[in-house]
């Protein structure tokens, strides 16, 4: 493996007095398509969100290829879990993809031709080119998770980071988002993904992390994705057969 | 004085001259800022600003001894600024749930302030009165030098708009987002918020502390039902408030002693009433409209196709049959029998039914036309 994309440092984070994340540390090499995973409430969107800086941690620092995050901003791309946010807002799917623009853009200055066509092209690349004019709150929520996922494209960034871009979308679109992301990891982007379903890591991921408050494993999925760590991550006997 | 009178003399009549420009110019400065605190779900921010504002009023007064407008305004101002900041601080550094905070400031500043305007009409200054005013407002007391400075306001806000539109938008949609593409998030919100509480604290002399959020609120509320765009509603919002601030002061002139606040807020909730019915793609009556002509559509369809279905087992798939036959199928009504007889899909005569040939081609494509339609 080449470069650390992403490096955390003794990570501690907590909302009130339990800790969510404790003392995590965690390189992530450049190039991987990387799952975290863990049961529900395992700090696994606390993570991403710590390293993008939308939390702030009680101790513990994050670098980006050596540097702080505020530094290597334009690297970085975020796909935000789809419920996050109003669907019902009055934008359409063509504005939404358009924001990712607006942090090269940086202050005051308005979207040109040039970062329309960037949105454009990124709108295609998921196969919504057809619904750039259509209100958001009328498009399903596997065609919203397509949408997020362009407007990260059009931010053209090295890592790529996806809270959950599988959830309540239909067979169709993981297979097309998977297929994007396969493709980000072929340009050598890093792509790191939290994730929920086990049965599909093998056959998505090439490097996963398992998380629970504490990491418990990181590593190649053909190393360490197997029945103990499963256990030590979800705290029962572990016992489904993952087909590879 | 009469509607007409008052168009006719709202040119020429210093007095209607300025409270209409001073309540159109409020509707709008507050109908656009109104827009962003709808969408941001802070609806009930605007009530809690314009109640912490009035112990603010009451203690400019208690400190200057002067009812000069602009003097309790900038006290309104502060008041109005530290309750929001406490309501911010509670959300955060609590449990507390923002509707429980926005309740707690509301109620605590409001008492405060009826407290001290009790206290300041028992003192023996003759100059207390009218310090009520401010409770539901009183539009007749506007000068021009208090629209001067709504106009100033209104410019500035909307220069602020214009620069920040990308940067309010992102917020508005996604605020978690808009951190990590490197904008300083605190800081567009605080620019929302002190812009917010400038247009209530203007908006208090003319449409008073109870009523204030209702002009925020009301005409966002109208224009989100015509458009689904941000642009739009922001603009439309403002057209509605200015549109109710002129309104409202016409009909409160043209009928004597009728308050013009109540009045201008009425008038905007008639808005907000006519465009929940009757907005073509958002109002209740057309979707409605829409909701029966659907069922009946495929009330229609389901007929036809349940006689498809006969007709197929037929070689001549004109044979007739009896009508008997369709009391089983409970989609069936006489109504939709006669429907697909005008539309020539079906022939009746007597009390056999048979297809046509038209019909029966309709109905084999009828399933693919259906889900062509929906995409």
């Amino acid at each position: 493996m080449g470069k650390i994309a992403v490096k955390v440092d003794d990570l501690t984070v907590a909302y009130n007095y339990k800790p969510v994340l404790w003392d995590i540390d965690l390189e992530i090499p450049e190039g991987v398509l990387m799952a975290i995973v863990g049961p529900n409430g395992a700090g696994k969107s606390t993570l991403i969100k710590s390293i993008l800086g939308i939390l702030k941690p009680i101790a513990g620092s994050v670098s980006i290829y050596g540097k702080s995050y505020e530094k290597q901003r334009s690297l970085v791309a975020y796909v935000p879990q789809k419920g996050s946010v109003d669907w019902d807002f009055p934008t359409t799917a063509l504005d939404v993809v358009m924001m990712g623009t607006y942090g090269s853009l940086g202050w005051i200055k308005r979207p040109k031709q040039k970062e329309k066509k960037a949105a454009l092209e990124a709108l295609e690349k998921v196969g919504m080119l057809a619904f750039k004019h259509r209100q958001i709150s009328q498009l399903s929520g596997g065609q919203q998770q397509r949408i997020f996922l362009a407007r990260a494209l059009v931010q053209n960034a090295s890592i790529y980071f996806m809270d959950e871009p599988f959830q309540g979308v239909d067979a169709t679109t993981e297979i097309a988002i998977i297929n994007i992301l396969k493709e980000l990891r072929k340009a050598g982007k890093t792509v790191i993904v939290v994730h929920h379903d086990l049965q599909t890591v093998p056959e998505y991921f090439d490097w996963v992390t398992f998380l629970n408050v504490k990491k418990i494993a990181t590593g190649p999925v053909k190393d360490i994705f197997n029945d103990d760590n499963l256990t030590k991550t979800y705290g029962i006997n572990y016992k489904v057969s993952i087909q590879e | 004085m009469d509607l007409q009178e008052y168009f006719s003399l709202v040119f020429t009549d210093y007095t209607l001259r300025t409270i209409t420009l001073g309540t159109a110019i409020l509707g709008a400065v507050c109908g656009m800022l109104g827009s962003f605190a709808v969408l941001r779900k802070q609806s009930l921010l605007g009530d809690a600003i314009s109640h912490a504002a009035l112990p603010g009023i009451a203690i400019a007064f208690l400190i200057t001894g002067a009812k000069d407008s602009n003097v309790l305004l900038i006290g309104a101002l502060v008041s109005g600024l530290i309750g929001t900041f406490w309501i911010r601080g509670i959300i955060s550094r609590t449990h507390l749930k923002s509707d429980t905070a926005l309740g707690l400031i509301l109620s605590i500043f409001f008492g405060f302030g009826m407290l001290l305007l009790t206290f300041i009409q028992k003192q023996p200054n003759a100059n207390q009165a009218g310090l009520d005013k401010y409770l539901f407002g009183q539009a007749a007391t506007l000068v021009e030098s208090d629209v001067w400075l709504m106009a100033i306001v209104t410019g500035a806000c909307l220069i602020v708009l214009l620069l920040f539109w990308k940067e309010f938008k992102i917020l508005l949609f996604d605020a978690d987002y808009t951190k990590t593409l490197g904008f300083n998030t605190k800081f567009i919100d605080i620019l929302i918020t002190v812009f917010i509480v400038l247009a209530i604290v203007l908006g208090l002399q003319t449409v008073g502390v109870v009523l204030m959020s209702a002009m925020l609120l009301a005409p966002a509320a109208a224009a989100r039902q015509w458009t689904n765009s941000l642009g739009v509603m922001v603009f439309l919002a403002a057209l509605f408030g200015a549109f109710a601030g002129v309104f409202g002061t016409a009909v409160s002139a043209s009928q004597n002693n009728l308050s013009t606040g109540p009045v201008i807020v009425i008038v905007a909730g008639v808005f907000v009433l006519f465009s929940f019915i009757f907005s073509p793609s958002r109002g209740l009556l057309f979707k409605q409209i829409r909701f029966i002509k659907n069922r009946r559509d495929l009330q229609l369809h389901k007929t036809l196709a349940f006689m498809y279905h006969i007709a197929e087992t037929h070689d001549d798939i004109t044979h007739p049959h009896a009508v008997k036959i369709l009391n089983n199928f409970q989609g069936f009504t006489r109504g939709t029998l006669q429907k697909l007889v005008t539309k020539n899909y079906v022939i009746l005569i007597g009390n056999q039914w048979s297809l046509t040939q038209e019909g029966f081609k309709t109905a084999a494509n009828l399933y693919n036309q259906q889900t062509s339609n929906n995409e």
